[in-house]
């Protein structure tokens, strides 16, 4: 190798090399140029996005759930509260040392076994709940500790370190029965509700209101959640909190409700299926609302078991039925007072003008008979004595000549074939027919003979007790109708905020037509042959007050109803309308009484009981003690 | 004025002659204070404020300084000398670590030496491109295939022998190392075509048949990571988070809630760099990377200041490698590259690699320092 070659390949080879190091450090600044692209694609671009996720990775939001606001009745007693249980919960990192020694949580099990005589199932599920929770979370042992558990595991708590008795609280309904179909009952959440449930609010909350006032004022009385933002590690640990918002209680609830009232009412029920609806005329405050059978409520709140919830919904009286507001009777008689008032006003009748009643009535180039009650009929009948003996063939007549659409407008005007507004949910509207529903529902045509048998309050007509509770205040009202409610108000902060009441439209109606109406109805209670004459004994003011029966069974042509030839089942169903002192009207009551028979001899002494009770009480001659 | 400026001149001179005695390359030497000045400031809040962890590592670079140190007073001639002497007591050594190493991580590594433990392929990343640079130097025409035959050899057996242990991140440096001495001899590029054809052709029997399914699945992880949020793509996930929370200016020191909280895992670790760039933001990201650069450059620059063959390429390689050290790392930090276990150069806790790349920058200064020597 000659030295000029020498020289010329190290100029080559150093040509070379400087340009293989320019490439690469070109190379090396092209790379890092893509890092750098990276980076700003990350940091600047993606800044945003990458922070929400670093802050939701470290900040855990957890709720705090509102406590749910009490119920009261009128005069302040309790008919919902939250009740503390005391239930022992166990966390097992304390004991365990953070799962160090895993033999010191097994003494402290059976130490607590052999002090509160725990069966080993309580255990065996406790272990099964403790792979559920991480260590650090305290888990749940044993739940609704008596006095005497607590006092013992009181004495030894030193010696149970990681064991601790937590306060939750659980809602309780004091008059059980009684309240069940007003008050209704919260239970567990379920997956249903959840999708619907606002999730932030409902976090930490297990109950939510199933029925009744429970679930119709459910946002009232759910109050607003806290929570607090913790900042947690990897393992979900909190390492500290940043920020606490507290939870706004529940409003508590002050129902219009008298409990003492209530309790009469559901009383007078004793042994009869039915309801008796009280609402105070002038206001439409409801003052009882009974429905019976009932049940309890505070079976529901924790859970009620599956044979016990299969006895309640099996039952053929139908516990859970809520009668006052759901149930729908045909109104029977109790219609005819404003059949009457009807007939004034579009002058198809006057008060004076009797009708012949020979016991039964026939529509004119008919054969087909319409009976009376009164086999033998009631002779001269003018609308007085109707309604007193509440004869039925004047009203045929009467119904007979005003035609379907003038009855159809006139008792819609009373709220009939429309829900009452009020404040619970899940209202029936009852029924009165007319030639539109006919020919949509029946496929028919209406026949006179339709508007015959409406005219009585039966046919297709059906009515719930709060519907009839609210006609017949409207009636009391001088036909000023008003909307029925449960809640009077709110209690917010201590601050009182009363519920609007709402205001219809006042019924145009001659006060001569309704005075006319009013004294027959006082003579169904206080005249001679009054239906309901049995209860107006002993009493310093007037009732007025309208019987029903309605058919459950219909009776063929020719055939005649004998009561106790008939099951119990097809036995008519007894109403009873009511209001008083006629002359100054303050309660309203509607009664009905399944299968009960006549409405005078069932129906009315039970609203008798009601209107004396709240008459005697609000003139405060005879306080009815609290009956807790 | 003249004596003045001579003053100037010999005091001058005077200070170049203590650092040529003491063989430190100033720029170089600043660079890597500074990135062992962050090192420091990073992993305090990376270990959560842990003043052992910090102590520890003060050991170690204090070590791998005088280490540095100690390599730049050794004469290149030396290296060149002992080349192949070191070369194959890293392979037997490697050897070793397969038949009686201990197991760290799933990977066997290390090899007990009694007082303390030792990682062979650690010392592979620098013997095998003086190995290379050491049989290439003395070819003064263009590499013929022979050459490339043997060294190619040179690289591979090293590279097959830490992919066994399996340590693909370093497989990977040490293969990339002896390859940039290759390309640095001037490697002709229609040779480097055929080579990348030849790879591109074997990379599916690679894929298929040679490497380890844990393997697979981090890079197949890279390509969606979201697939498996809680298992192999979580140190992706949580690192991108770091760093994209990091914003422009960063949360602060030490307010890596991504580190402090222990969702980024090996935060002290490979993935430091996330902890850095949360903290610290891109400004600080585009500081670390201007330094490295000032590192490359430097080691260029020596590389082509070199006055032989030997020195050039094993400076050059030196370099390169550093260079691959940082792109490997925060590419995978950031997500762009699967994840390898390579630490960021300078700033990663941990003795080993320290002690690697201050060593490789003590034989860049070696190569500096003492050429002036023989040029004088």
């Amino acid at each position: 190798m000659s030295k000029r070659y020498t020289i010329r390949d190290a100029i080559t080879e150093n040509r070379i090399f400087l340009n293989r190091i320019v490439f690469l450090f070109a190379f090396v600044l092209l790379l890092i140029a893509g890092l750098i692209v990276r980076l700003i694609y990350l940091q600047i671009e993606g800044y945003e996005h990458y922070t929400s996720l670093s802050t939701e990775n470290r900040v855990k939001i957890s709720s705090i759930p509102p406590i749910r606001g009490g119920i009261y009745d009128r005069k302040g007693r309790v008919l919902a509260e939250n009740l503390p249980t005391y239930n022992l919960e166990i966390l097992p990192d304390k004991i365990t040392n953070k799962g160090k020694d895993k033999e010191k949580l097994d003494d402290t099990l059976t130490r607590l076994q052999v002090l509160l005589n725990i069966p080993n199932e309580k255990i065996a599920e406790f272990h099964k709940q403790r792979k559920r929770h991480k260590p650090f979370i305290p888990t749940p042992f044993l739940s609704n500790l008596t006095e005497e558990e607590m006092a013992k595991f009181a004495v030894m708590r030193p010696f149970f370190p990681g064991v601790e008795i937590k306060v939750r609280l659980t809602r309780y309904y004091p008059y059980d029965l009684l309240t069940a179909h007003v008050v209704g009952y919260v239970g567990r959440i379920n997956k249903k509700e959840l999708k619907s449930l606002p999730e932030q609010e409902y976090r930490g909350t297990h109950y939510i209101g199933k029925v009744g006032i429970e679930q119709s004022y459910e946002t009232q009385l759910h109050g607003k959640a806290g929570y607090t933002e913790e900042e947690t590690n990897a393992q979900g640990r909190s390492v500290n909190t940043l920020k606490e918002v507290e939870s706004k209680s529940g409003a508590n609830l002050h129902l219009t409700l008298d409990i003492d009232l209530q309790k009469i009412a559901y009383d007078a029920l004793e042994g009869f299926n039915g309801a008796v609806v009280a609402i105070e005329v002038k206001t439409g405050n409801v003052l009882a609302f009974a429905s019976r059978p009932s049940f309890n409520p505070n079976l529901f709140v924790n859970g009620i078991s599956y044979k016990a919830y299969e006895a309640l919904r099996d039952s053929p009286d139908r516990p859970l039925f809520n009668r006052a507001l759901r149930g729908q009777y045909p109104p029977g008689s109790t219609v005819k007072p404003f059949m009457g008032l009807a007939g004034l006003k579009y002058k198809v009748i006057t008060a004076r003008k009797s009708t012949p009643c020979r016991g039964f009535y026939q529509v004119p180039k008919d054969k087909h008979r319409f009976r009376d009650w009164k086999h033998w009929g009631h002779g001269a009948t003018n609308l007085n004595k109707a309604i007193t003996q509440s004869c039925d063939v004047y009203f045929y007549d009467l119904a007979f000549q005003l035609g379907i659409n003038r009855m159809y407008d006139f008792m819609t005007q009373f709220g009939f074939n429309q829900k009452t507004g009020l404040d619970l949910k899940g209202e029936k509207k009852g029924l009165f027919p007319s030639r539109e529903w006919k020919k949509k529902h029946k496929k028919k045509m209406w026949y006179p003979g339709d508007s015959v048998i409406t005219g009585i309050g039966q046919g297709f007509s059906l009515a719930t007790p709060i519907q009839l509770a609210k006609a017949t205040a409207t009636l009391a009202n001088y036909g000023q109708p008003i909307t029925p409610h449960l809640v009077d108000s709110l209690v917010e902060s201590n601050i009182t905020k009363p519920l609007a009441l709402e205001t219809e439209k006042k019924i145009p109606l001659d006060k001569n037509n309704i005075e006319i109406v009013i004294a027959a109805m006082v003579n169904v209670v206080h005249g001679r042959g009054g239906t309901a004459g049995r209860i107006s004994k002993g009493i310093s003011y007037k009732i007025a007050g309208k019987t029903g029966t309605a058919q459950v069974f219909t009776v063929k042509q020719h055939e005649t109803y004998n009561q106790h030839k008939l099951n119990k089942k097809l036995h008519d169903h007894a109403l009873f309308v009511s209001f008083a002192p006629a002359s100054d009207p303050q309660i309203a009551v509607s009664v009905i009484v399944e299968h009960g028979g006549h409405g005078g001899s069932v129906a009315a002494p039970i609203a008798g009981k009601v209107i004396r009770s709240f008459l005697n009480d609000s003139n405060g001659m005879d306080t009815i003690n609290d009956s807790r | 004025m003249i004596p003045a400026n001579n003053h100037q001149k010999i005091k001058s001179s005077f200070i170049q002659d203590l650092l040529n005695k003491l063989h430190i390359d100033i720029p170089l030497f600043l660079v890597l204070l500074v990135c062992s000045l962050i090192s420091f400031v990073i992993l305090y809040s990376a270990s959560g404020q842990n003043s052992a962890t910090l102590l520890k590592q003060l050991v170690r670079i204090g070590f791998a300084f005088i280490l540095m140190i100690g390599l730049a007073h050794v004469n290149p001639e030396r290296f060149k000398l002992y080349s192949v002497f070191l070369y194959s007591a890293g392979i037997l050594a490697l050897i070793a670590v397969l038949l009686v190493g201990d197991i760290g991580k799933g990977a066997q590594r290390w090899l007990n030496l009694g007082l303390f433990r030792f990682q062979p392929s650690e010392m592979i990343k620098i013997t095998t491109p003086m190995m290379v640079a050491w049989y290439l130097a003395d070819s003064h025409s263009s590499l013929n295939w022979k050459q490339l035959a043997i060294a190619s050899g040179l690289i591979l057996l090293p590279t097959l022998l830490i992919a066994r242990q399996p340590d693909l991140g370093t497989s990977i440096l040490v293969a990339g190392s002896g390859a940039a001495v290759l390309f640095f001899a001037g490697l002709s590029w229609r040779f480097m075509a055929l080579i990348g054809g030849l790879l591109g052709g074997f990379a599916p029997i690679f894929w298929f048949y040679l490497i380890k399914p844990y393997q697979k699945t981090r890079v197949l992880t890279l390509f969606n990571p979201e697939a498996d949020p809680h298992g192999k793509g979580y140190h992706i996930i949580q690192s991108k988070i770091a760093i994209g929370s990091g914003g422009f200016s960063g949360k602060g020191w030490t307010e890596s809630s991504q580190a402090q909280l222990h969702y980024l895992p090996e935060s002290s670790t490979d993935f430091i760099f996330a902890v850095f760039a949360e903290e610290f933001g891109l400004l600080g990201c585009l500081v670390l990377l201007f330094l490295y650069i000032l590192i490359i450059g430097r080691g260029l620059y020596i590389a082509v200041q070199a006055k032989n063959t030997y020195s050039r390429l094993l400076a050059s390689s030196l370099t390169f490698t550093f260079f691959v050290y940082v792109f490997v790392n925060i590419g995978m930090v950031i997500g762009i590259l699967p994840v390898v276990g390579v630490p960021l150069p300078l700033i990663s806790y941990g003795g080993t690699s320290m002690v690697t790349l201050l060593g490789s920058f003590g034989i860049l200064m070696s190569i500096h320092t003492h050429k002036k020597f023989l040029t004088q």
